[in-house]
């Protein structure tokens, strides 16, 4: 019987022939992952099982991301137990403040995955290297010290929805809508347990960015993960990054799907998700006109470069509209330097942005833009549940760049054509 | 004991509100759980209390906070009609029970009174006398749980030093 995408990567690293939809396999990580609010859980279950060990200082990754710089004194202590973890081990690849960004971000940024690898991390949106053809996703502060003592992790093999592209994005429609698009489809739990494989001749018209926004959210369809095939804008990507051999691979082609979801995407508008699941969407002109105090523009769904490019291309000239506080956080230092290269640091400053170092703060409501009673955000983020950005009662608006942008700019929730 | 009942989609941000991260202690995660969705569910919970949730319960943030609160408050075990897949392995892997069984879950109502057989996995509701057969792990899974966690089940192994 054929095998997925993610059903080869599983076979290869459990040192398979063959693997099948349910099977239990205990397989070979490339790379772990976790971040100052996860890591330290992890580092106290990892001493408490008294381990003394770690399995390879190399592919381990902890990035102090969430609550950085430290928001509060409770932050710093955690990001003090993660730093002396890190040296205690030489962990390499350890990112504090002033080189750490978003850390689904920074990880492919930095050469960390490449096609073909297994990675675990411990945060949800670790799903994000699908779109570079890696099997990852995100498992618990368990998980993470296990899989930096052995270098393993217990993995269910997942079945798969085949999610077929075709067509081209029109203008001001990007990766977020066709991904928002996708969950209203199927629903949070959509692909529960599954995997989302990405296919068809629409891969192609989609930049590296638009992808790793795509496969950052498979986890709010409820998805064990999200993966592209590797093509040559994927190449391009990591040429210059990744110097080590890695092995592309490909679905069989009578591998099994449990279905197939055909998405043109030259028939997409600009998508929301309104309070409070990501499965709660509409089109930009169905609730066009909705007031909002906030906008958040970055994160690791949509802090890169091609996202803050779209978001100055509105912005810039314009003014964000009174009354309206408008955040803007690239993701990793090197977007922020190439964002400043490029003047959109100057046109968001501008237009009366709040630019910000790199942080997870304001998405999960932790710092950097936190709401108060009643406000509502609309946010280039990933989630929207209930307290999610500050008090039960404030709400979450999810948009693309573009869409966000544009509602800054008049204060009410705004399709970018119209302006 | 007493049964919480909830509906579909209870998310970790709503089982551990991300403001409370930054105090990792089991008994602080314990004091705020479930308040953005129950505000009296941590005052009120006692040992042996049991959670039900509809489907997808626990989607979300990765984040371990969220079994680990439930487990603190003395929660015995959460029953849901399914379970998001990182909180599912989460509770595996720090020994707390999950039961899905969709059946249960949509029938079992607060005030009801419950029995488990985790071995079996068989929930028994006493007040109006069904049982219920929740699906059972398999056998790697119960080897996780009967070692006590992920962590020592590895160190039995001899895996992880």
């Amino acid at each position: 019987m054929g095998m997925t995408m993610t059903q080869k990567i599983l076979a290869r690293c459990a040192g398979l022939d063959a693997v099948e939809a349910g099977q239990l396999i205990e397989g070979k990580l490339d790379l772990v992952l976790g971040n100052d609010i996860t890591t330290p859980v992890a580092i106290t279950e990892f001493d408490k099982a008294g381990l003394t060990q770690v399995f390879d200082k190399d592919k381990i990754a902890i990035v102090l991301d969430h609550s950085t710089p430290c928001k509060d004194i409770k932050s710093a202590q955690l990001c003090a137990q993660a730093r002396a973890f890190a040296q205690r081990f030489s962990i390499t690849h350890f990112f504090d403040v002033g080189q750490m960004g978003v850390e689904h971000a920074l990880l492919p940024e930095k050469g960390l995955v490449a096609p073909g690898e297994v990675v675990i991390g411990a945060d949800s949106h670790t799903c994000t290297y699908g779109a570079l053809g890696a099997f990852s996703t995100g498992v618990g502060s368990t998980d993470m010290a296990a899989g930096m003592a052995t270098g393993l992790a217990w993995f269910k093999v997942p079945s798969a929805i085949k999610v077929t592209l075709k067509g081209k994005l029109q203008p001001y429609v990007s990766g977020k809508d066709v991904i928002l698009h996708l969950i209203g489809e199927i629903g949070v739990d959509g692909a529960l347990y599954q995997s989302l494989e990405f296919a068809g001749e629409g891969v192609a018209e989609l930049g590296m960015d638009d992808r790793f926004t795509i496969a950052n959210m498979a986890i709010e369809a409820g998805a064990k993960n999200g993966i592209f095939p590797v093509d040559e804008k994927t190449r391009a990507y990591l040429d210059g990054r990744v110097d080590r051999p890695w092995t592309a691979v490909e679905p069989d082609p009578d591998a099994v799907y449990e279905r197939e979801v055909v998405i043109d995407l030259s028939q997409l508008r600009p998508t929301v998700a309104l309070p409070h699941l990501p499965s709660n969407t509409r089109t930009v002109d169905q609730v066009a006109g909705t007031p909002i105090q906030q906008v958040v523009i970055g994160s690791c769904t949509n802090g890169r470069l091609e996202d803050l490019r779209q978001a100055a291309a509105i912005l810039k000239g314009r003014k964000v509209h009174e009354g309206v506080r408008c955040i803007v956080l690239p993701a990793t230092q090197q977007i922020m330097l190439d964002a400043m290269a490029e003047g959109l640091i100057q046109a968001f400053i501008e237009a009366g942005c709040a630019v910000s170092t790199p942080t997870c703060g304001p998405c999960l409501g932790g710092h950097m833009g936190v709401l108060s009673n009643g406000e509502r955000a609309i946010s280039t983020t990933n989630r929207n549940f209930v307290g999610r950005m500050g008090p039960v009662d404030s709400e979450i608006i999810l948009a693309s760049p573009a869409v966000a942008a544009a509602s800054a700019v008049t204060g009410v929730v705004t399709d970018p054509a119209s302006l | 004991m007493k049964v919480y009942k909830y509906g579909d989609n209870v998310d970790t941000d709503v089982i551990i509100p991300a403001r409370h991260l930054n105090n990792p202690d089991p008994k602080a995660l314990a004091s705020h759980c479930m308040e953005d969705i129950d505000p009296q569910f941590a005052s009120t919970v006692e040992p042996g209390d049991i959670v039900v949730g509809g489907a997808n319960f626990g989607c979300g943030s990765s984040r371990e906070h969220a079994p680990l609160a439930l487990k603190s408050c003395g929660v015995k075990c959460v029953i849901a009609k399914s379970f998001a897949r990182i909180f599912y392995r989460n509770a595996i892997n720090i020994g707390f029970p999950i039961l899905e069984c969709p059946e249960a879950a949509g029938e079992i109502v607060p005030g009801d009174q419950l029995s488990v057989d985790f071995q079996k996995g068989i929930i028994t509701d006493e007040t109006t006398g069904k049982e219920y057969h929740a699906a059972p792990f398999p056998e790697f899974i119960n080897g996780i749980i009967d070692h006590g966690g992920l962590l020592n089940s590895l160190k039995a192994r001899g895996v992880a030093k």
